[in-house]
This record gives structure tokens, C-alpha cells and sequence, in this order.
């Protein structure tokens, strides 16, 4: 700020009040060097890259509306005799919980647009973590430096799934209760300090007096606290690490390419918050969800078919609902292992995708940073993986929804259930395998597209009568995007004996690694990239083609 | 539009070459990095009515946006909660819900596509490369880190004096104990509180739809009766708690159908009483089917058969349903021989 064009106008006190305010705010919280870096900042242009965005704007609208449905919900179990407007339920005891929100959707005005784009944004927020972990998963941007944000996302989608599970649960309908019901059944199970977990939460027996303000604090503030914690920092090393981008031509390791963050990212990112939110305010003007007027107050005697919790709890439906009912009783206890397997297997279907960077970094061994994506095929095994434990995830999707699947289609419920019972085994294996291989044909005709050029539909009839199809050399390009990917040599175990002739002792852990790294990049697990001299010998050999 | 609108002095003479971008091909390497593609002009870079009508584009959208937050206060202020409008093809909505919804959706809607089209077509899409650096520190950096943090932990002291280090190492373990004995009030102890349910000796069995006690010729065949303890009522302090334990389904099967001695033995004139929550994780079951005499949860579709001390025969559950013994009284009512034997509900470690 010390040229001469910006000291005139000081001089005559005439600064643009917008360059006071910013010379202001610089003195007191350093902004400008903030800006320098931040201000046009490049991000990279793909559309993959917005999934992200749709998480975190459907979870500021979240809080907006959140905030909103706060001023008229009463967190309480007291039993009330409802008064309100929807006919059908006058007279009918019901918790204070259940009435306010009979409340907020027949007699505030908006109130009940207010609660379906909550809920409606929560649907979102949870599928656009999901596919947007998806992207990061297949695309290899985990990667070091990025394993840190990796976790936070990963935990953001987890508490994401505790936040809704405690949300849903607030009215105290009859579909959410029944939710909280088999919450309490599984908790239960635990073995030694299952009743002691069950009387703590719920302040005695089920259901008692306490959860709905239990949960709702929980809901309200310790979750969504955590969760603005944990995306501050998500978009803080975004920034930080600088985003990620796809090969292409004059695109590396060592920079970014896109366009800079003041103007086009601020209209652009900017622009589609609010396209995520008309979208999403226009579906909860037309699709009604969670009608809580339709099932009625929350009574342990009750249920209705068809139960069926919001769809990121559906995977643990689907556990609890395949698993054998196995109970072992010994020296006067119960093992209830139909229940608690399901509930350790719970966690460790998440864990599996929270751990896996820290697994593939130690295979590769790799130790330096990686910005420039993979695209899924030239990663078989690793896209194989993923799309194995999406097998087993919606495998048990299907088996949360079993009765469903046999009311809508006409099957045995018994059927449904014994299918899920073995695909959840066998899926992700022939998922595996599946993938890996179509991962390897795509790489193969990546090579031979490489070598031998674009196929251009053209035919040509050669003198001597054969008809051949012309194909067309790749621009430089083309060729580079295609060839520019890392291809790793499987790892081996080093010399067993040492330069002295004494016998090493390999490590169970070191062999293991081998093994992983030869399934990962040895031979039939990844196909060799074309090389200069390959390409070289056949464009310049005997003019083929 | 085509390229014939654009006027000719508008026409590039020669598409220019991006920033800085090296396009010569590389003779040694035909893979080599050719660099930045040169940028290629929209028309409304080259056409500046191209860009005027961007421009009117992007402020009708804005505009759009405009009227529709107008039409939402109208929308709030101006229709009846309790109206009902059909929309095809979605069917009955509520009016107030659809309009407030509906405008805010184009208000907002019209803002972003506004945005997004001002950056596409009018701000510059020239694609710019900015330079990495490494995260890592210079081995300067670090070295300087490291030499600081062992001169402030070695005058910390905190390694040579050993007894400050190991006291303050347990008041720091200690201190979190303290929360963690007042989540102690969180709830009480289990004690024995699952093992029993208001069911006792001489209790009457009360219809749950009618709240009238139930006698024998109550209950036909194939039909099935959910029933509550006498003196059990919705007004009851404890009612949730109380019901979510003493539920009871009752069924009329022929006593000769029973295929369970002991279920025969506590049933009257072929009527049986079943607890009617769940074995697996506690849902209320609730579908009979009255040939085979199989319910079935509809929760996670746990099935028992009636007939023979409702054994689990498909799905999750791990145990019979509790039965309770049933008789009549003095004045023709059905009721309770006393408590479950066991205890009702999902298994717990405590059961055995």
C-alpha cells in the first residue's frame, strides 16, 4: 500500500470507503496477507469437483432451517392432550415432542416447508457424502497429503449418520420410536454393560421420560458442534493443500490449473448454493416426507409394516435383519450374538473406508505427495476394492429393506433374506473381480489407442483388396494425458541374506506387504503403460496403416 | 447462434495462444507435457452483443428471482393453512406448502443460475496455473522446530524432574473421573427392572381396543387379541414404560393343535397368551396368520408359531416368546396365573 497512486487519495481523506474498511479490518486481523494468497486462489475445474459443494451447502441450509424448527419445537416427553388443527389426532394423548411438531406442520405458517427442506437437505447431505467419498475414493485423491481430510470427511459423513438417526427420532412418531426401540434392543446386547448402556441413555426403562431431550441436545448441539468444526478444517486444508486436478496437458505435480476463486469461483460456488437450494426447497414444496401425522404418536405396542429407517441407517437395518439368531446362554448369561455381531459389524463397514489410505500408502511405500488424480482403471485393484465394499453396502441396503423387496416384487421373503444371507459374502469377491477386470480392459485399450492411434470408423480398401480401418494418430495431448499416470513396481522382499552371508529374518509384516504389493501392481494386475519406444517403433516402423 | 452473426471485424484473425503455453511437439517424446492448450474465445468474448444478451440473461434471472420472493410474502400472507390444491401429477398438497415452496425454489433458483451463468459466459475463462509448493518443511524449518522444542522441554524440566512429570501425569489421569461418576445420574441401575412386568397373580386380561376385561367366548378362533394388565391406563405415569413390557397377544387355537405340552398346560380352553414384543430387538409384533398360526414382526420379520411355545421358525430372533399362564376367575374373566416366567423383549447379558 506505499505507491503513489494510493497515497494521493489519502492524502485528501477521499479513500474509497470500501479500501478504509479493508485498510481497517488489514490493521486489526491481518486480511491482506490472508487475501494475497486466498483471494485468486485456482481452483480446478471437473464436475466431480462440486459433489463436495453439495454436501456442504445442504448442511448450511440444514443449520438455517434447523435453527428455524428449534423456535417452535418443545424437546419433551410430557404427555399432552392434542388440540391442534389436524383433525384426525384431536384428543389423542401424545408427548409435547410430537405435538410441536404436529404443531410446526399444520399451524405455523411455512413451518411445515421448513421441516421437509430439513430433512430433505439431511437426505442429501448424507447421498452427497457418500458419492462424493466416492469420487475421492476412485480417483486416489486421499493420497498423501490429504489422508488428514480424508478422516475429517469420513467423520463428518459418520456423525452425519448419528446426527439424522437422533434428528428423525425427535418427533416421537411411531415409525421414529420403533427406530429408537431396536437402538435400545441392540444396545442391549452388549455384553456385561448392555442393561447399564440401555438404563443410562434412557434415564431407566425404555422409553422413559428423557431421550427426546437427550437427543435432542445431542442433535441440536454436540453432533452439528463437532460436524462445523471438523468442515471448517475440511475447507481449510482443501485451501491449504490446493485442490486436486486430472492429467492433461499442462497440468503436474508441481501446479494448479483452473480458474481463480474471485471472480469465477465466487459467482460459480457462490451461484450454486443457491441452485442447491431452490432444488432443494422445490422438492420439499412437492414430495412429502416424513408425514409423522400419518403414523401417529409413539406407543412401545404399536407398529406399522413397512418400517424403515432414513436410507444411510439402512445398511445396519440390513445386518440386524440377515444375521442368524444365534444366543449362546452359559454360566447363567447371554450371549446374543444376533444382535451383537451385527453391532460390531456396524462400525467396522466404516472403518473399512476410513483405513484404507493408511493400507495403500504402506503397500506403495510411496512417500511423496500426489495431486494428479488417478482415473479409477489405472488403479484396478484399488477400484476393485471400493466397488467390492459398495457391493456389501448396498447388498445390505437391499437386505434392510427385505420386506419391501418381496411385498414389491412379488418374492419370498424368506428368499430375499437367504440371497443377502450369501451375497454378502460372495457379492463383494465377484464384484472384485468383475471390476479389476474390466479396470485392466480399459487400461489395454487406453495402451492400444496409444500405439496405434484413434479407431476412425473409416474403411479402406488397400490395392491388393483388404479392407482395413483407418486409425488416427492421438494429438500430443491425447498422447501424454494417457501416458501420464505412475505405474508402481510391486514391491519385493529384500535380499534374505546380508552382505556378510548371515541368514535376515523376514518379517511376517514384510511378506504380507510383498504379497499385497504383487496383487496390487504385479504381473496381470496392471497393464504395462505403452513407452516411448514402443510408440516409436510401431509409427515409425513399416508405415503400418 | 452461428458464426455467421458475428460481425467480420469481430472475427479473430488468428485464434491467439494461451498465456505462456508451449505447444512445439517434442521429437524425443511424443508423451511429453505440450502444455497449456492456447485458450479459445466464447463469442461473447469476441461478440459484444453476444455478451450484451448474456448480460440481459443473467439480470432477467436476478429479476425473476425478484418477483418470485414477492410472490412467496404474498403467498405467506394470503392463503389458508388448511387449503388443499390438486397438482398433477403429485396429487393433493397443501396450497401454503406448495406456493411458499415453489417461490422460494425459483427465488433462489433464479439467483444461482444467475451467478453461474455471469461466470460462464461473461467473467474470463482463461485457465490460469498456479505453482505447488511442498507441504513439508525445509529441512531448515524443521531442524529450527526441533531445536526449539528441546530447548523449551528441557526448560520445562518436565524430563529431569521426574516426581513433578509422574504427579502430574496421575492428577491428569485422575481429574476425568470426576465427569465421568456424574453421568453416574444419567440413569439408575438395571437391577432387576427387565426380569419383571405388571403382570401378577389374579390380574385381569383387558382388551386393549374396548378397555373392557376379556372373557374366554371373547376370543374366537383365528382371531387375534392384544390385551393390557387391569388398571393399566393411557393416563398412567408409567403407561410407555409399563406397556413396553406387559403388551400381550392372545390367540384361540384348538387344544389339540398345541403342539408344546407346557404351552397346553398354561393355556385355558386352547386360549393362549403371548408376550407381544419381539424377542429380537423389542418391536411389537402384530401380523397373524391364523392357518399355520405364525406371527411374524414386521419389524425384521423375526416368525414364531403359536402353536408350538411360538418357537422362532424364521428371521433374527434368538428365543420363544415368553407365554403367560392364564386361567379364569371367580367371575368368568380371563386372567394372569402370575408374572412371565422370563423376561420379556430383546436378550440381555443378565438373562441366562
Amino acid at each position: 500500500m506505499s505507491t503513489a497512486a494510493n497515497e494521493s487519495p489519502r492524502a485528501r481523506g477521499k479513500a474509497p470507503a470500501g479500501e478504509r474498511v479493508a485498510d481497517w479490518a488489514d490493521g486489526r486481523l491481518g486480511i491482506y496477507s490472508l487475501a494475497k494468497s486466498n483471494m485468486r486462489k485456482i481452483f480446478p475445474d471437473h464436475w466431480s469437483f462440486m459433489l463436495g459443494e453439495v454436501c456442504m451447502y445442504s448442511f448450511i441450509i440444514i443449520i438455517l432451517t434447523g435453527v428455524y424448527l428449534t423456535l417452535f419445537f418443545h424437546p419433551s416427553m410430557n404427555e399432552v392432550v392434542y388440540h391442534g388443527s389436524y383433525v384426525p389426532l384431536q384428543g389423542q394423548l401424545m408427548s409435547e415432542a410430537f405435538n410441536s411438531t404436529l404443531h410446526i406442520s399444520f399451524d405455523v405458517r411455512g413451518g411445515l416447508l421448513m421441516r421437509q427442506i430439513h430433512h430433505w437437505a439431511a437426505l442429501i447431505f448424507l447421498a452427497g457424502m457418500f458419492v462424493h467419498m466416492m469420487r475421492v475414493f476412485f480417483t486416489g485423491a486421499f493420497r498423501k497429503p490429504r489422508e488428514i481430510n480424508w478422516l475429517f470427511g469420513f467423520l463428518l459423513f459418520v456423525l452425519g449418520m448419528f446426527t439424522g438417526f437422533t434428528g428423525y427420532s425427535l418427533p416421537d412418531d411411531l415409525l421414529s420410536g420403533t427406530g429408537v426401540r431396536f437402538m435400545e434392543g441392540a444396545i442391549l446386547s452388549v455384553p456385561i454393560v448392555g442393561t447399564y448402556l440401555s438404563m443410562f441413555l434412557f434415564g431407566g426403562e425404555f422409553p422413559g421420560h428423557d431421550f427426546v431431550a437427550r437427543f435432542y441436545s445431542i442433535h441440536i448441539l454436540l453432533l452439528p458442534g463437532i460436524m462445523l468444526g471438523l468442515m471448517v478444517g475440511h475447507l481449510i486444508l482443501v485451501f491449504y493443500h490446493k485442490h486436486t486436478q486430472f492429467a492433461g496437458p499442462g497440468k503436474t505435480e508441481k501446479n494448479v490449473v483452473g480458474m481463480p476463486l474471485l471472480p469465477v469461483y465466487m459467482a460459480k460456488a457462490g451461484g450454486f448454493f443457491f441452485l442447491v437450494f431452490g432444488v432443494i426447497a422445490f422438492i420439499a414444496a412437492v414430495a412429502q416426507i416424513n408425514p409423522i401425522w400419518a403414523m401417529g404418536p409413539y406407543r412401545p405396542d404399536q407398529v406399522s409394516t413397512g418400517a424403515q429407517p432414513d436410507w444411510y441407517m439402512g445398511f445396519s437395518e440390513g445386518l440386524i435383519r440377515f444375521m442368524p439368531g444365534w444366543e449362546i446362554n452359559i454360566w447363567g448369561h447371554t450371549l446374543v450374538l444376533g444382535v451383537f455381531i451385527p453391532l460390531v459389524i456396524f462400525p467396522l463397514v466404516l472403518v473399512a473406508i476410513a483405513v484404507y489410505p493408511f493400507i495403500e500408502s504402506w503397500v506403495t511405500g510411496d512417500k511423496s505427495e500426489h495431486h494428479i488424480l488417478d482415473r479409477p482403471r489405472n488403479a484396478p485393484t484399488r477400484t476393485g476394492l471400493g466397488v467390492a465394499w459398495m457391493t456389501l453396502y448396498l447388498t445390505l441396503l437391499v437386505g434392510g429393506g427385505n420386506d419391501l423387496w418381496a411385498t414389491h416384487f412379488h418374492l419370498s421373503i424368506n428368499a430375499v433374506t437367504y440371497f443377502v444371507r450369501i451375497f454378502f459374502f460372495v457379492g463383494p469377491v465377484i464384484a472384485f473381480l468383475v471390476t479389476k477386470r474390466i479396470c485392466l480392459g480399459l487400461q489395454r485399450r487406453d495402451r492400444e489407442k496409444v500405439l496405434h492411434g484413434r479407431e476412425t470408423g473409416i474403411i479402406k480398401r488397400l490395392p491388393h483388396g483388404e479392407f482395413i480401418e483407418v486409425h488416427e494418430p492421438l494429438s500430443q495431448e491425447q498422447l501424454h494425458t494417457l501416458t501420464a499416470h505412475h505405474q508402481y513396481e510391486p514391491a519385493e522382499i529384500g535380499p534374505v541374506v546380508d552382505e556378510n552371508g548371515v541368514r535376515r529374518k523376514v518379517g511376517t509384516s514384510e511378506k504380507l506387504r510383498a504379497k499385497l504389493s504383487s496383487a496390487y501392481y504385479g504381473e496381470d494386475n496392471q497393464i504395462p503403460k505403452p513407452t516411448v519406444d514402443e510408440y516409436k517403433e510401431i509409427t515409425s516402423g513399416h508405415g503400418h496403416h | 447462434m452461428s458464426s455467421q452473426d458475428i460481425p467480420e471485424e469481430n472475427l479473430p484473425a488468428e485464434q491467439e495462444h494461451a498465456h505462456g503455453a508451449v505447444s512445439v511437439a517434442d521429437e524425443e517424446n511424443p508423451f511429453a507435457d505440450p502444455g497449456l492448450p492456447p485458450h479459445e474465445h466464447r463469442i461473447q468474448d469476441i461478440d459484444e452483443r453476444a455478451a450484451k444478451r448474456s448480460e440481459r440473461v443473467v439480470a432477467l434471472l436476478f429479476t425473476v428471482s425478484m418477483l418470485a420472493t414477492v410472490a412467496f410474502i404474498a403467498s405467506y400472507l394470503a392463503i389458508p393453512h388448511d387449503k388443499s390444491i390438486f397438482v398433477f401429477p403429485i396429487g393433493h398438497l397443501s396450497a401454503l406448502n406448495f406456493a411458499l415452496g415453489v417461490t422460494l425454489a425459483v427465488a433462489l433458483f433464479c439467483i444461482g443460475a444467475g451467478a453461474v451463468h455471469w461466470a460462464r459466459t461473461l467473467m474470463s475463462d482463461v485457465e490460469v496455473a498456479d505453482d505447488r509448493h511442498a507441504i513439508e518443511a525445509s529441512p531448515e524449518v524443521r531442524a529450527k522446530v526441533m531445536a526449539d522444542f528441546r530447548q523449551g522441554a528441557a526448560e520445562s524440566g518436565l524430563g529431569r524432574r521426574k516426581l513433578i512429570r509422574n504427579t502430574m501425569f496421575g492428577a491428569m489421569a485422575m481429574v476425568p473421573l470426576s465427569g465421568v461418576f456424574l453421568l453416574g445420574g444419567l440413569g439408575p441401575a438395571p437391577k432387576d427392572k427387565l426380569r419383571h412386568t405388571m403382570w401378577a397373580k389374579g390380574k385381569r386380561l383387558v382388551n386393549m381396543n374396548t378397555n373392557q376385561p376379556l372373557r374366554p367366548e371373547d376370543v374366537a378362533v383365528g382371531s387375534l387379541t392384544f390385551a393390557k394388565p387391569d388398571g393399566l391406563e393411557e393416563t398412567s405415569e408409567d403407561f410407555q414404560n409399563e406397556i413396553a413390557k406387559a403388551a400381550l397377544m392372545i390367540v384361540r387355537l384348538q387344544p389339540d393343535n398345541i403342539k408344546d405340552k407346557r404351552e397346553l398346560d398354561w393355556s385355558h380352553q386352547g386360549i393362549v397368551a403371548f408376550s407381544k414384543i419381539c424377542t429380537h430387538v423389542g418391536c411389537p409384533i402384530s401380523l397373524y396368520e391364523q392357518q399355520t398360526h405364525h406371527v411374524l414382526c414386521p419389524c425384521h420379520q423375526s416368525t414364531f408359531d403359536l402353536s408350538d411355545g411360538a418357537r422362532v421358525i424364521f428371521g433374527p430372533a434368538g428365543h420363544a416368546l415368553p407365554q403367560l399362564r392364564i386361567g379364569v376367575d371367580s367371575d368368568g374373566y380371563l386372567e394372569a396365573l402370575g408374572d412371565f416366567e422370563e423376561p420379556v423383549g430383546p436378550a440381555f447379558w443378565e438373562r441366562g
